[in-house]
């Protein structure tokens, strides 16, 4: 391994922007003329618009323009659209209600826009922004999920609100199972809801140049190619070819800035309308009514086992909340990255899983961080420690017991987990976290008036999104491939085109590691360039823990074709076969002799063209790779949470956090460690603190920073990361990937070590310490150990 | 409209601002200096954290007029262009202290505030106190304390450009 190759902790090119106040950001970037959008949005989850009057508005100082639903309407602007088909049992299509960038009859959540405001300073088109009138008329709302079926219809489309009702497994052999068991374990699990909140909010700029008729988006997005073909040929804004999406510096998306949101569809068609520029960034309170929410299930599982504590099958039922509209993805989150999960890293012969998807008046709701896997993870291992508990078995050994040992391995869910060692994390897991000494440490905690608890979750996750075929027959309405193109210069120095996007993953940095290794070249004469769809020829965008196992392999396959074209011209330069050329640490030798020729040679070689005719080869040195993913990958592992509960207070610390992960093989342990890290304290955040709540009318109660508890560092213990490796046999690399690792383990460990610690099982998420310090009071056990 | 004068990372500097306009605007829109960011709007998360003579002050929730006189740092004004890094800024660099950068110059001005108030050998529990009024979303702050503990250490070696933060 050299310092800067494959499995080095090569420090960040990317980091010298950040750390001097030099990145650029969305709301960085300044064009002249520009104005600022500001959006009128509804302060009712449910009503009819009856009137919209702006004339007062378009009268306030610095208003260029004051735009509305109807006149989008009239424009022919088209709907956003969830682009992944779900059918429902009986075969039909889920129900896609429409959904204008701006509200036109009626408006469906609190924060749905109905109006936009263009001005030129922030400060005045919010003075603009209050003085248009909406006259509503109120309609009565639902807000939880358990009621969407029962409560007022929302859109046409949808009688009882219901988007479809899905399934998965096999329902005769499960209830066949059941019947047989020996101990069947019932839990009913709320997964709460969750906002994103990456700490730059939303921003959108558009730009229409009237001389070409071609608009140009910086836009926060995770996948700008996704955007612009979405805005073209869905919303109609513009062909393909006349729109420009450029994705700078992003700072966080976490899943929320995949999808294609109104606020940019409005800049956009503003821009052409006023001729000027149009700026829009999200203030905070407005991320939070508008950005896509994650998680928001009710579910009610079962595990069914025998005698000896071995896994006969497992069912659940889950009602999961899309929000007023279908945000890009949000069918695909409590199906195919949900229901398929459901095996866990168990042999379970037998699987069934129903979903059905419903509207309510809240925000929309979509992949955040794990999409569908924490929500699968957090079923399977709370059936799998609360069954322990029942049956009165080790939980380390409850899950030995059914541990997968053979790969490749066929779940009844669809997927076929290719290769895994979940004795080996567990056990490493186990070792680093010092379980043995877990008595003794509880025994002294106890003397403090604390009681200690320890909770395993062994996750396992689909990733590396994804096969298009398979996807592409789930319903999905894309390809989910990656692209690269890398760019010889004549000087030697390379550029990597990737179609993958870095809002904080480091990808500047892995993907220079990995082609500087494989060239022989130094790391800093390699560039990657991303986020342009003007550089960029097509790609899909990061999120789904894709860039390493899927992003990268493109990259491979691009310079296993750079390898071969340089072979050639280094067979012209040294007049030998190109079969007999060998390439190992950037130089090209002829088998058998010392005539060699280094990278940089053939590199200016292939430009100037010297030494060979056009007839025998093209000049040049450039190749370009579509790499479409043969499987998922499966990244695997097992996190260990201690806690100590204040029998006083409630109040849960977590004492020590260990994590051992298999992502197979990992390009820089230094950033692996940190996505672990990232994704822990937002697993954390969905366990103890954080939680969406909307009133009964629809109003979102937790509206901001203020009432929406974010994990800060004193909320957080450090993390013992550990990592087994067994290499992924579907890409080049052996990567599966480790981004949404820690938002998925983490939850059920949480949770697992509190309930162990205060002796209940009623413990609910976010386990405030007044929601901890309830269930003690109920909890014989825990009352004891109080007094 | 009225007008402000302050200092901002050594320079003077003249504006016409509204009443209401944030230094935070102040410094992004009318100096240029988007270094530092806006991350929300209750003053929580700490992307907007300067130096307000001397002292770490949260820019979103000073109006521009406010600062009249004052002395500002900003991110921008930790080291000179094509000058050496702060001991700081190296810290996050070299323990991976950052991954999006969004909370990065924020994160960065209010240690140098920690290192003001609490000294130059920092634990690990004093510095995640003391980040109260920072959040980050990316990085779990494992690593960002680890920055901290050695930014610290490393100025007290005497590192850092003449013109230091904490004057």
């Amino acid at each position: 391994m050299s310092a800067t190759g494959i499995g080095a902790a090569v420090r960040r090119k990317e980091d010298f922007r950040f750390i001097t106040g030099q990145g650029q950001y969305t709301d960085d970037v300044v064009r002249a003329g520009e104005t600022r959008a500001v959006f009128v949005r509804s302060p009712h989850a449910h009503a009819k618009i009856k009137s919209i009057d702006v004339g007062a508005a378009k009268k306030m100082p610095g208003v260029v323009a004051v735009l509305t639903g109807a006149e989008l309407a009239a424009d022919k602007i088209g709907n956003l659209i969830c682009g992944w088909m779900i059918h429902s049992k009986d075969g039909s299509p889920m129900k896609m209600a429409p959904h204008p960038a701006i509200a036109s009859g009626k408006v469906n959540h609190v924060g749905d826009a109905v109006a936009v405001v263009i001005a030129e300073t922030q400060a005045l088109g919010r003075d603009a922004a209050e003085k248009v009138k909406v006259e509503y008329e109120v309609l009565p709302a639902v807000a939880d999920p358990a009621k969407a079926k029962s409560g007022p219809q929302i859109h046409d489309v949808a009688p009882k609100n219901t988007i479809y009702e899905w399934h998965l497994g096999d329902a005769k052999a499960t209830a066949a199972a059941f019947a047989a068991a020996k101990h069947v374990t019932k839990l009913d699990i709320v997964n709460n809801r969750l906002v994103p909140n990456a700490i730059e909010p939303r921003a959108a700029l558009a730009e229409y140049d009237a001389g070409t008729d071609n608009l140009t988006l910086w836009n926060t997005s995770q996948n700008p190619h996704v955007a612009r073909l979405v805005i073209a040929a869905f919303v109609g804004m513009a062909p393909e070819h006349k729109l420009r999406v450029i994705a700078p510096d992003v700072g966080g998306g976490f899943g929320s800035k995949i999808f294609i949101y109104p606020e940019e569809v409005v800049c956009l068609w503003a821009a052409r309308k006023v001729r000027r520029p149009v700026k829009w960034t999200s203030d905070r309170s407005e991320s939070f009514l508008t950005d896509a929410h994650g998680r928001d299930h009710v579910t009610h599982a079962e595990l069914a086992l025998d005698g000896n504590g071995k896994i006969l099958a497992l069912r659940a039922k889950t009602i999961a909340n899309l929000g007023a509209y279908m945000s890009t993805f949000s069918s695909s989150v409590p199906t195919y990255l949900y229901g398929t999960l459901m095996s866990g890293q168990y042999d379970i012969p037998a699987i069934y899983v129903e979903v059905d998807a419903v509207y309510t008046n809240t925000a929309p709701v979509d992949a955040y961080r794990g999409a569908g896997r924490p929500e699968a993870t957090f079923v399977v291992e709370r059936l799998v420690e609360v069954a322990a508990r029942e049956m009165q078995i080790e939980p380390t050994e409850l899950r030995k017991r059914n541990f997968i040992k053979s790969f490749p391995h066929q779940t009844p869910v669809i997927m076929a987990y290719d290769a895994g060692d979940y004795g080996a994390s567990l056990k490493k897991a186990m070792e680093l976290a010092d379980v043995k000494g877990f008595n003794k440490r509880k025994r002294e905690s106890a003397r403090h008036g604390k009681l200690r608890g320890m909770g395993f979750s062994t996750y396992i996750e689909a990733c590396g999104i994804a096969p298009s075929q398979a996807v592409g027959s789930l319903g999905a309405g894309v390809g989910l491939w990656e692209s690269a193109e890398v760019r010889v210069n004549p000087t030697g120095s390379v550029e990597v085109l990737t179609g993958c996007h870095a809002h904080g993953q480091g990808h500047e940095t892995t993907f220079a590691q990995l082609v500087s290794e494989r060239l022989g070249i130094p790391f800093e004469n390699v560039s990657i360039v991303h986020g342009d769809t003007d550089k960029v020829q097509f790609g899909m965008g990061t999120y789904g823990s894709r860039s390493g196992a899927v992003g990268m392999s493109a990259i491979v396959k691009a310079l296993d074709k750079i390898e071969a074209k340089a072979k050639k011209v280094a067979g012209f330069m040294m007049e030998a076969a190109e079969g007999d050329i060998e390439f190992k640490d950037g130089k090209f030798t002829v088998a058998g002799t010392d005539k060699s020729v280094a990278f940089g040679d053939v590199a200016l070689n292939a430009y100037i063209a010297h030494k060979f005719t056009g007839a025998q080869l093209e000049p040049g040195l450039k190749e370009t790779s579509f790499y479409d993913p043969t499987n998922f990958t499966f990244p695997a592992g097992c996190h260990i949470c201690e806690v100590e509960v204040d029998t006083d207070t409630g109040k849960t610390d977590i004492v020590t956090w260990t994590a051992v992960d298999d992502f197979g093989t990992v390009i820089n342990p230094m950033i692996v460690e940190g996505q672990v890290h990232g994704g822990v304290a937002q697993g954390i955040g969905q366990a103890l603190l954080e939680g969406v709540v909307y009133d009964k009318d629809g109003q979102l109660v937790t509206g901001s920073l203020m009432d929406y508890t974010m994990p800060r560092a004193h909320d957080l213990p450090s993390f013992a990361v550990g990592l087994t490796e067994t290499k992924s046999p579907s890409n080049p690399l052996g990567i599966k990937g480790c981004g949404e690792a820690g938002a998925i383990a983490a939850p059920a460990a949480v949770i697992n070590a509190i309930t162990d610690a205060i002796g209940s099982e009623s413990i609910s998420m976010p386990a405030t310490a007044n929601a901890v310090w309830s269930a003690m009071q109920h909890t014989p056990a825990a009352r004891q150990a109080a007094e | 409209m009225p007008s402000v004068s302050m200092t901002v990372n050594g320079k003077a500097v003249t504006g016409e601002v509204e009443a209401r306009t944030l230094l935070v605007q102040f410094l992004r829109e009318n100096l240029r200096l988007t270094g530092t960011h806006v991350g929300c709007d209750t003053s929580q998360c700490g992307a907007c954290v300067i130096h307000l003579d001397g002292i770490a002050a949260k820019s979103c929730t000073l109006l521009a007029l406010q600062c009249e006189g004052a002395k500002i740092t900003t991110i921008e004004g930790l080291a000179e262009p094509n000058g050496p890094l702060h001991p700081m800024q190296e810290a996050f660099r070299q323990n991976h202290g950052l991954q999006c950068g969004y909370c990065t110059p924020g994160m960065i001005m209010a240690a140098l505030d920690i290192v003001r108030r609490n000294g130059n050998d920092l634990d690990e529990h004093t510095i995640r106190a003391q980040l109260d009024g920072n959040i980050c979303r990316c990085t779990g702050y494992h690593n960002i304390v680890k920055s901290i503990a050695a930014g610290a250490k490393a100025m007290a070696k005497g590192g850092g450009p003449s013109r230091q933060a904490a004057e």
